[in-house]
């Protein structure tokens, strides 16, 4: 069991999501997100709970609704919002959206966290061969990699479990039921009575937790990473949980049965759930919760000003970086003033393996 | 030195590439044991273990996003497509994942997706495509395709050395017909270099891959028989394109015919034909011709093969009228 301590932190998580998320529908609604907007509401306890149970050297690929995963990893609020305002500094420069970047490579480097793509099945063969490295060279590490029920359907899904599966990699593969993938009900989506029977069929471990409870759900990974570092394999886990908010912020759910949201932010909203099991069970006095809660709105107001005040970034910066060798695309003729005789100049630091020298020979 | 063939000099270059780095390991169908369906993995499962020659499950999806996956963390994967028309079911993730991977996220791909490719055998359907067009379209991509041994074996190790993807077409009418001395020491041939095959003034050939043969065969029966010297360019790498080569003979020649096996719309040849147009018309005396195969998939038998794949003749009934014009 995890000591008091830990649970707060936990708590933090969850709640640092919730804000975070808060914040940028008010940012989207002044029209400073850059395209969509995607909620985690209602699903906190099965990001934060998951990623809680890995280590830092661990490498974890999450969906679009597992931000607070991505902060239990180590992003930033601030990372979080220039990417969601498009901004020049940006982890991605402004190529990538909402929570689609990354920070991988050795150890003791990075935070372990993989950008995903919008087609999410490709994540889970990308993430057997991050885990097939770990194998090959006697890394302690261990991979995670999210899906939702949408994702089961795809041949990639199929063929990256299977893979991993044969190769015994130490990855541990979480289906996030929450009932729909965009506006299709997961009746549609399977003929399986639920998704953790497919475990069977691969020949892995499974098990289905309740999403919503955020210890459970901590027990229940902790035990596929151990397994996975004790070279069990694969492990497939099933997180039942419900997604509260459309697709996106533009979606108005006209799908969802009448009632079924109300009931689920009623009786099993993860954070009011812990915030009981917190008060009533460990004693927690509700002023601690107060100052966490009062801290992570600091925090975030912190964030904000910061990505607010970034620079947007510039045209050309769209040019670079397609390639390792040679640095930079040209500018077509026709672009008037498309000179990039300094493209990346400026900017050397954090453009990888953007060459300064060749792109000042364009 | 021996003369080796198209074949070996793949298979040396994959030896010598897994012996000079660890990080260099191979991952397909029926690769290990077996050798693979050709053999061109032949005897490297023996040499190197089966934790660095991985006979894979049929599944390409997973074999290219697994090979991206462990290129991010500094491996270097060279996966095999059994037959290179089936990368078809890995388009997604070379596409928008391996593709999009440095630019998007700053995520590094070195790896390489090679296959045997190409018609002139009798395989049919699924087993005789050149694929690579949907593939030059994708910025992110290079496409490596080498007409001679000395070729294969340079550019497969320069494609191994890469820092992003490359994909390695094998022309499988090559494996075994052809072969060629490798120069001493390590043979690296650069990508997106191009090769002039044959020196000629009168008009110019750019091809590539098993065309490239029918090319200089053809250029000698018309230097024999119509007294024409033809130029031809061996294009090598197709993505990034030699710019660079391909203007030089065209001011060189003023008439130029692009030859490939791959079908006509929407082929390379178009590409190269349009670039040659927006930077070279006034050095052009005729329009650029193309010959390549119909738009029809392959077929088996070899009377239709034939009549559909670009042969000799075609090549010098197309050089006939340019150089008429």
């Amino acid at each position: 069991m995890l000591p008091l301590e830990r649970k707060l932190e936990l708590y933090h998580w969850m709640r640092l999501t919730r804000t975070l998320e808060e914040r940028l529908v008010a940012l989207y609604r002044q029209t400073k997100v850059v395209g969509g907007l995607f909620r985690s509401l209602g699903q906190e306890a099965d990001a934060v709970g998951s990623c809680y149970a890995l280590e830092r050297r661990d490498v974890m690929s999450p969906l679009i609704r597992n931000m607070g995963a991505m902060l239990v990893k180590g992003a930033t609020p601030v990372e979080i919002l220039k990417q969601y305002m498009a901004k020049g500094d940006s982890p991605t420069r402004g190529r990538e959206l909402n929570i689609h970047f990354g920070d991988i490579g050795a150890a003791e480097t990075t935070r372990g966290f993989l950008g995903q793509i919008s087609p999410l099945g490709d994540m889970v063969p990308v993430m057997a061969g991050v885990t097939m490295s770990f194998k090959m060279r006697g890394e302690d590490r261990v991979g995670l990699v999210y899906v939702g029920d949408g994702a089961t359907s795809t041949g990639a899904f199929h063929e990256g479990i299977n893979f991993a599966a044969v190769q015994r990699l130490p990855l541990v593969v979480i289906i996030e039921n929450n009932g729909y993938a965009y506006s299709t009900p997961t009746e549609k989506q399977t003929a399986a009575k639920q998704f953790v029977d497919k475990a069977i069929g691969y020949g892995v471990y499974g098990e289905q937790v309740d999403g919503n409870d955020v210890l459970a759900v901590y027990d229940c990974t902790k035990r596929a990473v151990d397994r996975a570092r004790a070279g069990g394999g694969v492990s497939l886990l099933e997180f039942m949980t419900f997604r509260r908010k459309g697709h996106a912020e533009h979606d108005n759910q006209s799908y969802v049965k009448p009632g079924e949201v109300e009931a689920w932010a009623a009786d099993n909203d993860p954070i009011d759930r812990f915030v009981r099991v917190l008060l009533d069970r460990e004693k927690v006095p509700r002023s601690t919760l107060e100052a966490i809660d009062a801290r992570i709105i600091a925090e975030v107001d912190a964030a904000t000003d910061v990505a607010e005040a970034s620079p947007l970034p510039q045209p050309l910066d769209a040019l670079v970086g397609v390639y390792a060798d040679p640095p930079a695309e040209r500018p077509l003729w026709y672009r008037e003033g498309a000179d990039v005789s300094t493209l990346g100049k400026e900017r050397a630091e954090g453009w990888g393996t953007y060459d300064v020298a060749k792109g000042a020979a364009l | 030195m021996a003369e080796i063939t198209y074949l070996e000099a793949i298979r040396e270059a994959l030896d010598e590439e897994m012996q000079r780095d660890a990080n260099v390991f191979m991952l397909g169908e029926d690769i290990g044991a077996f050798g693979g369906a050709f053999k061109v993995t032949d005897g490297l499962m023996a040499k190197y273990g089966e934790s660095r020659v991985i006979d894979s499950p049929i599944s390409e999806i997973a074999i290219v996003g697994a090979a991206a996956g462990a290129a991010h963390m500094g491996m270097r994967p060279v996966v095999e497509m059994q037959f290179i028309d089936f990368v078809a079911n890995a388009y997604d993730m070379l596409t928008n994942y391996v593709a999009t991977a440095r630019y998007r996220a700053f995520l590094p791909c070195p790896m390489v997706v090679r296959g045997p490719s190409g018609g002139y055998v009798r395989g049919g359907p699924f087993h005789s495509q050149n694929p690579e067009a949907g593939f030059i379209h994708t910025p992110g991509l290079k496409v490596v395709y080498p007409a001679t041994a000395e070729d294969a074996k340079g550019l497969m190790k320069a494609a191994i050395r890469d820092e992003d993807c490359v994909l390695f077409f094998e022309h499988k009418y090559l494996y075994r017909r052809i072969k060629g001395v490798m120069p001493a020491g390590d043979h690296v041939v650069p990508i997106g270099k191009a090769r002039v095959a044959r020196e000629g003034n009168d008009l110019s050939i750019i091809t590539y891959a098993a065309t490239v043969h029918k090319a200089l065969e053809a250029a000698e029966q018309l230097q024999a028989e119509d007294g024409l010297s033809v130029e031809v360019i061996d294009l090598r790498t197709l993505a990034p394109l030699d710019d660079e080569a391909i203007f030089a003979t065209t001011r060189k020649t003023n008439r130029v015919l692009v030859v490939h096996e791959d079908t006509r719309t929407g082929g390379i040849a178009g590409e190269i034909t349009a670039r040659i147009s927006e930077s070279c018309f006034a050095h052009l005396d005729a329009p650029v011709l193309r010959v390549t195969a119909h738009d029809i998939p392959l077929p088996y038998a070899p009377a239709l093969e034939d009549f559909v794949l670009p042969q000799v003749n075609d090549i010098k009934v197309a050089a006939r009228r340019l150089a008429a014009w």
